[in-house]
């Protein structure tokens, strides 16, 4: 929901990172307001994973340039448990199992690191038991999960609703959906888009990282983007789902190359702008 | 002079010191059985110690142990009390323990009953007046001792130990703990020790099993120990083994399982203690459709050596074996898994299927694993795998951007991985009482 006394949450400025030298991210800009459901669209290498994974904090990818500011503080400079402490949240592609750990003793722990971190008051197991099953409502979750390992043996779409039960439960500022739809059936589909709706409030902010426009049908963006090659080359609304879902990514693509052509020859006759030479050289890569 | 030509003496003074005199045998107990030891005795006299030359040793140094001077701790009779062994003590067999000290049996600390008329939970000295017939037919009978050094001489030893008889058809309702207490650092000299235990499952019955060595007080000490397991014809067995000695200990057991046609055999072999340990264990499949579930996991830092020698032998047709076993070594440890399966020419339509998981936790730790299969039948399903691996990062990341630490992920991560083992104890006490200590032992290492 866009709303005009909406405060800044996310502010990403020229974000540039690369993974074993190779730059993936090349610049980046975006500001998520609270209240805001972003989409981010793009096809498969694009840099949407990277992007979301540069945001929670993953050691495998290095920042090469821009600054990303999560409510007014620098997000780089912090380790990715203090993101997730201060409010980030990354929902994972591919939910890692942890066999031996049950889920409800992870959950707590995971609630109880936070709620020190808040100054909230930490929960003991018979409390946390009744805190849990409530939150298990939102992603229809069988309370039986809470007894089995993290993940372990879960089927696809038990383990989205697994990442979305702990969205529940860490009630974080901004929530980084990476490829949430991907593998759901329209039952699971239907059932983790609910969870987050249900989950949305003024404050906080949602980023879908998605492939296709079908996860957009049951959570609505407020924006969509489409990434390609490591850039944002094209914003616009919910419509703009719809229109990549028949058109495809290739006309977002020509479009911008010839924008940044246009710019070029611009740029050229005067003084040439470094921005500007990069975005040329980059779009033609 | 000329030179004469005769066989390498391979009599290694050492270990002939550790062997008793059995010539003082003669005329005390039963006569089957002093002779038994004395054949024991002098393969102690004419085997070689073994050494990282043997291909069966290669990774496993165990010549700390001689450095040091042991007395038999049959001499030693130290003061313990029930107080003394409460942390150690299973709820679940209150009234089914079978405590040793230093491997002599001790009837205040040990506690029998309301088990069924066919369960017969003794201490072998005792047994040995009521049972004589039965232990002559299974004593050091699935254990070829021969060749192993260390097996002869814990056979040189046997006075006492654990027996273990559960009739045909008969159901124990309780699980049976063999409680194998060191007493440690007591005494001046360092002591040895030589448990033995002797279980026979008869046809169509069911036990389960907890064969414990711990220790009262840390210090060097030697513990040699040797089970043998005969289970009938769809006998059920789960036996769970846990090796938690002193961090200053020598550990060295030999496990022989025997099964019987369509019979089932799980172990859970637990080892944590121990300055350096040795356990060797050989399953034989000598009946049709037998099925084997081995569990094993040793978690080991500082200067710890943990060496585990498996053997599972499929003899006869429609065998099934399924193994796990996974290592987790800390500081400057080194764990050493070597796992055989034989699937012998008649054992077609064998199953078998074995998993090495291994995680290091430092640089300079080290894991060796060596799985191998010699398969002789033509039709069979066989898979093995090994990996040994760091912490993954993609799995400290899921925990970190969940907001743990990189130190509570990491003893989580390490925690998981061991539990997936201790989980599948059978007995609930003991897998909570096991999880506190990986616990305890993960956070001291960090």
């Amino acid at each position: 929901m866009i709303s005009s006394n909406s405060k800044v949450i996310l502010e990403v400025r020229n974000l540039s990172a690369s993974v074993a030298g190779i730059e993936i991210l090349k610049g980046i800009n975006l500001t998520v307001r609270s209240g805001e459901v972003h989409a981010i669209m793009g096809p498969n290498g694009s840099g949407k994973s990277t992007f979301s994974k540069v945001l929670a904090g993953h050691p495998g990818y290095t920042v090469t340039g821009g600054e990303v500011l999560f409510e007014g503080q620098n997000l780089l400079e912090l380790p990715p448990e203090e993101r997730a402490r201060n409010g980030v949240f990354l929902a994972f592609q591919y939910p890692i199992e942890i066999p031996g750990v049950s889920n409800s003793a992870f959950l707590r722990l995971t609630y109880n690191t936070q709620q020190a971190h808040r100054g909230g008051e930490e929960l003991d197991p018979l409390e946390f038991h009744d805190f849990i099953q409530e939150k298990c409502k939102i992603v229809e979750m069988d309370p039986r999960f809470l007894d089995r390992s993290v993940n372990e043996g879960f089927s696809g779409g038990e383990k989205k609703r697994n990442e979305i039960l702990q969205m529940a439960v860490l009630d974080p500022r901004l929530a980084i959906l990476d490829e949430t739809d991907s593998g759901l059936d329209i039952d699971a589909l239907r059932i983790v888009a609910s969870g987050v709706n249900k989950l949305m409030t003024p404050d906080n902010a949602v980023i879908m990282v998605t492939h296709y426009q079908r996860l957009l049908n049951y959570i609505t963006p407020d924006f969509v983007h489409v990434m390609r090659r490591g850039r944002i080359i094209k914003t616009g609304g919910k419509e703009l789902a719809l229109e990549l879902e028949t058109r495809g990514y290739d006309w977002v693509d020509d479009e911008y190359q010839r924008a940044a052509d246009a710019h070029g020859r611009a740029t050229a006759k005067g003084s040439a702008s470094a921005a500007g030479a990069g975005r040329a050289g980059a779009a033609s890569a | 002079m000329s030179a004469v030509m005769k066989a390498p003496d391979v009599r290694d003074e050492y270990l002939a010191s550790l062997a008793p005199d059995t010539n003082a045998l003669a005329g005390a107990g039963s006569d089957w059985l002093n002779a038994l030891r004395a054949e024991a005795a002098a393969c102690v006299n004419s085997l070689p110690y073994p050494t990282t030359h043997d291909e069966e040793w290669r990774f496993t140094d165990f010549g700390l142990l001689r450095k040091t001077v042991f007395a038999s701790a049959a001499d030693i009779s130290p003061e313990v009390s029930l107080t003394d062994i409460a942390p150690f003590v299973l709820p679940e067999s209150a009234k089914s323990r079978l405590v040793f000290i230093n491997g002599i049996y001790a009837p205040h600390l040990s506690a029998g009953a309301n088990l069924p008329q066919g369960v017969v939970m003794s201490n072998l000295a005792a047994g040995l007046s009521s049972h004589d017939a039965v232990i002559r037919a299974h004593l050091a009978q699935q254990l070829n001792f021969h060749n192993e050094a260390f097996a002869a001489l814990n056979t040189s030893h046997i006075s006492d130990g654990a027996l273990v008889l559960i009739a045909k058809d008969t159901v124990c309702p309780a699980p049976i703990h063999l409680l194998f207490i060191a007493t440690g650092a007591t005494a001046d000299t360092p002591q040895a020790s030589y448990p033995r235990c002797l279980i026979i499952a008869e046809a169509g019955s069911t036990c389960a099993l907890i064969e414990d060595y711990v220790c009262l007080n840390s210090g060097v000490y030697f513990t040699d120990a040797v089970c043998e397991i005969t289970i009938g014809e769809n006998a059920v067995v789960e036996h769970t083994r846990l090796q938690r000695e002193s961090h200053s200990a020598f550990h060295m057991a030999y496990g022989a399982v025997a099964l019987a046609r369509g019979s089932n055999y799980t172990a859970h072999n637990i080892a944590f203690g121990a300055r350096i340990s040795r356990h060797d264990l050989r399953i034989t499949q000598n009946g049709e459709a037998a099925q084997c579930t081995l569990n094993g996991l040793a978690l080991i830092s500082g200067r710890q050596i943990a060496d585990t020698h498996t053997v599972m032998d499929h003899a006869q047709p429609n065998g099934q074996s399924t193994q796990l076993h996974k290592c987790i070594a800390d500081g400057g440890a080194h764990a050493v898994f070597n796992g055989k399966i034989f699937v012998r020419k008649d054992a077609q339509h064998t199953h078998a299927a074995q998993q090495s998981r291994n995680l290091l936790l430092s640089n300079k730790a080290r894991i060796d694993t060596k799985p191998q299969l010699e398969i002789f039948a033509d039709d069979v399903k066989c898979a093995h795998g090994a990996t040994v691996s760091q912490l993954e990062t993609e799995e400290m990341f899921y925990l970190n951007s969940r907001g743990l630490s990189p130190l509570t992920a990491r003893n989580l991560l390490i925690y998981a991985f061991a539990e997936e083992i201790v989980d599948r104890i059978p007995v609930t006490s003991l897998v909570k009482q096991l999880s506190k200590t990986l616990s305890e032992q993960i956070m001291e290492h960090t």
